[in-house]
């Protein structure tokens, strides 16, 4: 840890250290992030109560209306998301302000009343999470937003510092030193989906960006932000409760409407100031095929049904905008497309992983040196967050076929058992003597991947998980290799062991 | 390495954070006012710009020779942007003209 000088050097010191110290966060947010990409499939396994049916979105926002209408006088808002064949159920969510909490709820489409399917957040738990890190809202989001900043700064000053990146994507030399095989292997995964790597980083940032960034529109609007939104074509024009109890209609008939007008029934439907003689509906519909992420809207009276206004069409850069949200959460990517982004996710997981490997065997003391404390720390953290995150996915998944249904507050108990596994091994592999460490904690996480399979099979056992089942085995395969591999001693990685080592 | 060259590390950490924030913060509210297009799209294009103004300018404050000269630099690029921000009306209460 040097003062840099010249510019390569410079950008080599700048790439090893703020890979560093955001390698840990990062690694957890490709991870979750990369599983997002399948966020629908995982909510599915993980609520098997709900099996595709067709409901009627007419009957199920009315009813949504009545069951939200008893949750909270005078609530700020309601949103409620309407079934769709392989998804049916009705998502409600209710507040008293947009500075939250947010209320929510899975309600029966045909009864509304809460839904029967087991209590849990399903794919949107690790969806959250790979944002918000499991903290309040806002926290989760700056941190996230600060390491993807120091992220895209790492892949600049690496690109700089791997000048020789086409010459290096045709290098592995796992035979010939351990340092130049894990660097080999990070530059490989680097460099073979560097566009995506790119691409997530930067479209990550844009998502949060009037967050991370607000001074644009501050300046542009003052105090009235909201206005931005509107004036962009992303949303509808609003007002303010007039301050009056005024029932408005049943929600179904905005549906109707909104049906009759696009030909499409919307996704859902936004009211503002519920139950206020001002309030509006918004039919909030699904973005249209392309890869930005746009969602048309039609206001209506609450209390008439009368349109009354809808959003604009957004210009070139707000539109570009769109885009980057829509490239990064990749809804526009059917099947094989989608398996692409999730491989080049993973691979930016295995970049941050053996990045953060590297920078430990880079430093190992020859013979018999003792490690420092520094060295020993990052060893700590990378056996922490590389074994302990996947075995944190696994026991949640676990856990929600194994916790009893009627358990209370049994979603919070899946977010435990994520937590709780996460920390267990990650003090297995603290604890484990350095030679076993690795072996131990990812032997671990691949045993709960491994218990999934027979869990499901036995616990609800229905042919359309299959292809879930497979991919928990897969993950435990891959978790299984990883131990393998670890258990060799180091000097077995080259093609000559030596006889002491044959020994040992 | 000595504590000279600790707290020169640690300085140029401390100007690429806040330094680069600043200027990055400063281009973008610059930006959704001087930018040529409708008021919301100048603010789409300058939020989206800033995070790749925001890098540049950390690279350049780990690039420079010395710290004093990352200092210099950073400082009047943002004197430069905050005195067009103020000429734009950006710092007035009533908003940009």
């Amino acid at each position: 840890m040097s003062e840099p000088r010249r510019f390569r050097p410079a950008m080599a010191w700048l790439h090893t250290w703020a890979g560093l110290v955001v390698g840990w966060v990062l690694f957890a947010v490709f991870v979750t992030g990369t599983a997002s990409y399948y966020k629908d499939d995982i909510s599915r396994w993980m609520r098997p109560e709900l099996s595709e049916s067709q409901a009627d979105p007419v009957l199920a926002a009315t009813r949504a209306g009545e069951y939200l209408a008893g949750q909270m006088p005078e609530a700020g808002g309601w949103f409620v998301k309407l079934p769709k064949a392989e998804e049916p159920v009705t998502e409600v969510y209710w507040w008293k302000s947009f500075a939250g909490p947010f209320h929510h709820a899975l309600l029966d489409p045909v009864t509304g009343l809460p839904s029967k399917a087991r209590d849990t957040r399903g794919g949107d738990f690790l969806y959250r999470f790979h944002f918000e890190l499991g903290l309040p809202s806002l926290w989760g989001r700056w941190i996230v937003g600060a390491c993807a900043m120091v992220l895209l700064i790492a892949l600049i000053s690496g690109i700089v510092t791997h000048r020789r990146i086409f010459a290096d994507f045709f290098t592995f030399r796992p035979d010939r030193s351990r340092q130049r095989a894990w660097l080999d292997a990070h530059n490989l995964v680097g460099v073979l989906a560097l566009p995506f790597h790119l691409m997530i980083t930067y479209t990550g940032l844009a998502t949060l960006g009037l967050m991370l960034m607000p001074w644009g529109a501050q300046t542009a609007y003052r105090g009235q932000v909201p206005l931005f939104y509107e004036e962009a074509g992303l949303m509808t024009q609003s007002r303010p409760p007039a301050g009056r109890r005024e029932p408005g209609l049943p929600l179904g008939e905005f549906v109707r409407k909104a049906e009759r007008t696009a030909g499409e029934p919307p996704e859902g439907l936004l009211i503002a100031s519920p139950g206020d003689a001002a309030s509006t509906v918004n039919a909030v519909f699904e973005e249209p095929h392309g890869l930005a992420h746009l969602h048309p809207q039609i206001a209506y009276d609450a209390l008439t049904g009368a349109e009354w206004a809808r959003n604009g069409t957004p210009g070139g850069a707000t539109r570009t905008a769109t885009v980057m949200y829509g490239l990064h959460e990749a809804h526009f990517a059917a099947p094989a497309l989608r398996i692409l982004f999730f491989l080049c996710g993973a691979m930016g997981a295995a970049t941050v992983a053996s990045g953060l490997v590297l920078w430990t065997v880079a430093r190992t003391p020859k013979g018999a040196a003792p490690a420092g404390l520094g060295l020993r720390l990052v060893r700590i953290l990378n056996i922490g967050t590389i074994a302990g995150l996947p075995a944190g996915i696994g026991a949640f998944f676990l856990a929600n076929r194994l916790l009893p249904l009627a358990l209370t507050h049994r979603a919070e108990w899946e977010v435990g058992a994520f937590f709780g596994a996460w920390i267990l091994v990650a003090l297995v592999g603290a604890l484990t003597p350095r030679r076993r460490a690795w072996p131990a904690s990812l032997g671990l996480a691949a045993a709960t991947f491994l218990a999934i399979v027979p869990a499901d099979l036995i616990l609800v056992g229905e042919a359309r998980f299959v292809a879930f089942d497979m991919a928990m085995l897969a993950a435990a395969t891959l978790l299984i290799l990883a131990a393998r591999t670890a258990t060799k001693p180091p000097a077995a990685l080259t093609r000559r062991p030596s006889p002491q080592v044959a020994q040992a | 390495m000595g504590g000279r060259a600790r707290l020169v590390i640690a300085g140029r950490v401390v100007l690429a954070i806040f330094g680069g924030y600043a200027i990055a913060g400063l281009a973008t509210a610059l930006g959704a006012i001087l930018l040529p297009l409708p008021r919301a799209e100048a603010v789409s294009a300058a939020t989206l710009a800033s995070f790749a103004v925001m890098a540049a300018a950390v690279i350049y404050v780990f690039a420079a020779p010395t710290l004093l000269r990352a200092s210099a630099s950073l400082g009047g690029c943002a004197a430069l942007l905050a005195a067009g921000l103020w000429l734009a009306g950006g710092f007035s209460p009533a908003g940009p003209a």
